[in-house]
């Protein structure tokens, strides 16, 4: 009798092994698979278990997790959400991350390896894993303004510290409340994610960082200095026709027909102030393509995203096939694309002795104990112009505040050194159908203690064929951002 | 103590004293897995740490005492195996007591109705002292067989009862296997699986020899004589019958694949396995066409992630729990098993994957197959034909319920219901359970104790000696 019972031991045998092998299948080969399933709510629960860190603005946090009493112990919530959504994104359930949520979660988290000590001595104490905090470069003041002068209308404004690269506001409109996506409830973040992301007017798209434009005029200041850089100064006399006959055909004309000065010549210094298209055109051609790329290279626009700890799409000029449309790009038009962030470092390398700074958003960052992990120091990130070459270039855009014949006259902040340029760029829809300009102003303030360079710019904002929209809507705007920035840090 | 005892000439060691510290061995695993939990959910040591080791340690001490005067000759590695999975299964339970209670303090799972630990240790002393009785007062396995058709008859009114019953009193979760009486509730079945076994050895013993004998020659393969039938024809019915009225699919598969096995054993005719095989799939095929809560389990079993929060929720969230767990699980306490529903009693096998991965389940499952490879070499040491067939019957009987209860958790058949033997939740279980390793330790005892002149007259031939040796 013992033979069969021999076969029946290796028949179990036989069945245990089938366990094993099915055991491998489910729990290595499958294993990622199950883990990520969207029904698997384990990986979310053990997520959701620890505190994330905090993003913090001049010691205030505009993201902190606080404890719930439900099953995922910790919300994520925006004190100020649409204030300063740009920058902290969104921590969703079911929709991922974004903004710094995403590019500084292995800090928020805890999982940088950076904590792996403070890790170990949380398993051992048995206190709860923290993440880390950010501590950014914002400023409250110079945010709100630049939240409140935006007003819902679809724009954004950057401001950046010129001397160190600092970026002191980051405003997008219209904005959105990150709570709404943050929520414990999927129904109401599927409602609320779903309404923002239909909606025409894209709340959900950073535009500081990642919408692009073309630049108007604000163009010109690149062609200025690509022009100094050649051997012109801002007295010499240049071509500046009311109709300019473009090298490969097609003419060129300033907005309403206009006539710079007498209709056939000014200075550069005048071109710039009263932002003469036709003079422009033909420095662009003059100057040539390959100076002018230099030099936009130089300024930052050269095609390529980059990060500061967030992306910024790359701004370039574009591809250019002729004379004609090295005439057009030299006013911003044509393929020129632009960012606002592009448009603020064009103004801090200006109001910088010519020395561009490297962009950045985070200040420091805190480990949970808030000993600091790492501190930002300012880079530089080109030279744009020699610094005598970049004095001609700042007396050229503060004429153009300053001047009486000025188009960003309503920048003057009295008592103050503001330069500027103003832009407004044509543009058209999908179908090539001409839409209300966009209005743009990028400029400084070149206070001693707290310099201050802004870009803003408000989409179709202006009147077809009206060259005054970034005068006029945009100008003030900076000003005002400005203004509450200078009032905050002098104690004013 | 001595490690040997004399008798005549021939000196056999005891093995007394490695069974006590394989005891100790176990009791450590078990005593550091509960201050895993706690160290994890807690943040500290607390006194259930003493509670859910103390009572495998004081059980397992007892038992021991009590096998080296009435069995000293039992096989070492069975009470220290069940020692172990049942001080496992208590952790485990108490783990998931408190994943259960934070859910329903959440609220977002059904409402905890108390501590499920407590009872368990309960039903560990209770199930202690059915061992003691059982290895206490039956000194000689041989007497089960003067008694099979009463326990047989015990088996079936315990098997079919909560058939008959109205379903308030048998129906839990769709399963009408239970009899609750004035708030307890018991699973008669699981006795009903060792009093069986008990029968259906006795009964083969005496007719394996008619059993034996060849009829019709068809495709080169001996079928039994027509009228040898019945008795599997009666059985078969019996756990159709089940299954039909009880909806459980599990103890049905597990009373023929049993009585088939002891059969084939008595009988040593493949033949049977052949019929008995195609007897079950004509059954198997029968209720598939027949009853609904068949096609619902095989509907899971085939495409369960199709419905993640109806009828397939539990064996897709058990595969989730297994897969989190991957390589080395997210160790005790750190998981989230509480979320596969029933995680203490049919799916703890996930909760211990999740929990220890694919290394912790894989050992725990070595353990198990070490305990039916001790059975095994019992039932082919011990010398009498009864002794055999009962001790390969209870050790395949545990075989079989593992693989039933793993292959359903893991998708690799469908999902039946059946406790995991020692570590689920669940006094009847662990209650059989405990009775069954009586009866192996005597069984084992019986193998290994020299023979007395004069004391096995009436046992057959003794095996030859190469024979004793397992393979």
């Amino acid at each position: 009798m013992n033979r069969p019972i021999r076969r029946v031991a290796i028949a179990v045998g036989v069945l245990m092994c089938a366990l094993l092998i099915n055991l491998n299948f489910v729990q290595v080969v499958k294993s990622d698979s199950y883990r990520n399933n969207k029904n698997n709510r384990r990986v979310i629960l053990n997520e959701y278990a620890n505190p994330r860190g905090s993003i913090i603005v001049q010691g205030t946090p505009i993201a902190e997790s606080v404890p719930t009493k439900d099953e995922l112990k910790y919300l994520r919530k925006y004190p100020d959400g649409p204030t300063y959504a740009d920058l902290t994104g969104w921590y969703s359930l079911i929709y991922d991350k974004n903004g710094l949520e995403d590019a500084e979660d292995g800090l928020l988290s805890g999982n940088d390896s950076r904590l792996l000590g403070s890790r170990i001595t949380d398993l051992l104490t048995g206190r709860t894993p923290e993440g880390g905090s950010i501590e950014l470069t914002v400023n409250k003041a110079a945010q709100r303004a630049a939240v409140k002068g935006l007003g819902g209308r679809r724009g954004a404004v950057v401001a950046l510290d010129p001397r160190t690269g600092a970026i002191l506001a980051a405003a997008s409109s219209p904005s959105y409340d990150p709570s709404a996506l943050s929520s414990h409830n999927l129904d109401a973040i599927q409602a609320s994610y779903k309404k923002l992301n239909d909606d025409k007017e894209q709340p959900l798209l950073p535009r500081a960082f990642q919408a692009s434009y073309p630049p108007g005029s604000v163009m010109k200041v690149i062609v200025a200095a690509a022009a100094l850089r050649d051997g012109k100064k801002p007295t010499d006399v240049i071509p500046a026709p009311n109709v300019l006959p473009l090298p490969n055909g097609g003419t060129m004309r300033n907005f309403n027909g206009e006539s710079c000065g007498n209709g056939k010549t000014t200075t550069l210094i005048q071109a710039l102030t009263i932002s003469c298209n036709t003079a422009f055109g033909q420095l662009g051609v003059t100057v040539g393509q390959q100076k002018l790329q230099d030099e936009a290279n130089l300024f930052g626009m050269d095609g390529q995203d980059f990060s500061m700890p967030l992306t910024v799409s790359g701004s370039s000029m574009g591809e250019i096939k002729d004379g004609s449309q090295l005439a057009q790009s030299s006013i911003g038009q044509f393929n020129v694309q632009m960012t606002p962030m592009q448009a603020a470092m064009i103004a801090a390398a200006v109001e910088n002795n010519g020395t561009l700074m490297k962009p950045y958003l985070v200040q420091q960052e805190l480990a949970p104990n808030l000993s600091v992990l790492n501190k930002t120091d300012p880079q530089v990130q080109s030279q744009v112009l020699p610094a005598d070459l970049n004095l001609e270039l700042q007396s050229m855009m503060e004429s153009v505040v300053s001047s009486s014949s000025g188009t960003g006259t309503k920048a003057q902040i009295p008592g103050e050194r503001v330069g500027g340029k103003t832009g407004t760029a044509d543009n058209s829809d999908a179908t090539g159908k001409p839409l209300a300009p966009h209005a743009w102003f990028t400029g400084y303030a070149a206070d001693d203690a707290h310099p201050i360079a802004i870009a803003v710019v408000l989409e179709n904002a202006g009147v077809s064929g009206n060259e005054s929209a970034g005068g006029e809507a945009a100008a003030p705007l900076a000003r005002d951002v400005m203004k509450a920035y200078l009032d905050d840090t002098s104690g004013r | 103590m001595p490690v040997t005892q004399t008798t005549g000439e021939i000196r056999v060691p005891t093995r007394r004293s490695a069974e006590l510290m394989l005891l100790v061995f176990a009791i450590a695993i078990v005593f550091a897995a509960e201050a895993i939990v706690e160290a994890t959910r807690d943040g500290r040591i607390n006194s259930h740490l003493l509670t859910d080791s103390i009572v495998p340690l004081a059980a397992g001490l007892i038992a021991h005492l009590v096998i080296r005067r009435v069995a000293p000759y039992a096989d070492p590695l069975l009470l220290p195996i069940v020692v172990l999975l049942n001080g496992l299964g208590l952790v485990m339970i108490h783990r998931l007591d408190l994943g259960l209670k934070q859910q329903s303090d959440d609220g977002t799972g059904p409402k905890f109705t108390g501590a499920a630990a407590p009872t368990q240790i309960v039903w560990t002393a209770l199930g202690l002292v059915l061992f003691l009785l059982i290895i206490w007062f039956i000194r000689d396995h041989r007497v089960l067989a003067r008694y099979a058709y009463t326990l047989a008859l015990a088996g079936m009114f315990f098997l079919v009862l909560p058939s008959v019953l109205p379903a308030r009193f048998s129906e839990v979760n769709g399963a009408r296997i239970w009899i609750r009486v004035a708030g307890f509730s018991i699973q008669p079945g699981e006795f009903a699986k060792i009093l069986l076994t008990i029968f259906a050895s006795a009964y083969l013993v005496t007719k394996r020899d008619v059993l034996s004998l060849a009829g019709r020659r068809f495709l080169g393969i001996d079928l039994p004589r027509g009228r040898d039938f019945a008795p599997l024809l009666v059985v078969w019915l019996i756990c159709i019958g089940v299954l039909v009225r009880g909806h459980d699919l599990g103890s049905s598969l597990m009373f023929f694949g049993l009585f088939i096995v002891l059969l084939y054993v008595a009988t040593e005719r493949v033949s049977w396995v052949i019929v008995g095989v195609l007897l079950f799939a004509g059954g198997a095929f029968l209720a598939y066409q027949l009853f609904s809560n068949v096609q619902t389990r095989v509907t899971v079993w085939l495409h369960v992630f199709d419905y993640p929060r109806g009828i397939g929720l539990q064996v897709s969230q058990s595969l989730f729990g297994l897969g989190t767990g991957g390589l080395f699980g997210t160790g005790l306490g750190g998981g989230h098993p509480e979320i596969v529903p029933l995680p203490a009693t049919d799916f703890i096998i996930s909760s211990f994957g999740e929990e220890l991965g694919i290394f912790g389940l894989v050992a725990l499952l070595v353990v198990y197959v070490l305990f039916i490879a001790r059975g095994f070499a019992a039932a082919l040491a011990v010398r009498d034909t009864f002794g055999k067939l009962l001790g390969t019957g209870l050790s395949f009987s545990i075989g079989l319920q593992l693989f039933v209860v793993v292959a359903g958790v893991t998708r690799l058949l469908p999902e039946t219901g059946l406790t995991t033997p020692f570590l689920s939740y669940g006094g009847s279980s662990l209650l059989a359970n405990y009775a069954l390793l009586a009866l192996l330790l005597r069984i084992s005892d019986a193998a290994r104790r020299p023979a007395e002149p004069g004391r096995h007259a009436a046992a057959e031939p003794v095996t030859p000696p190469q024979a004793v040796v397992p393979a």
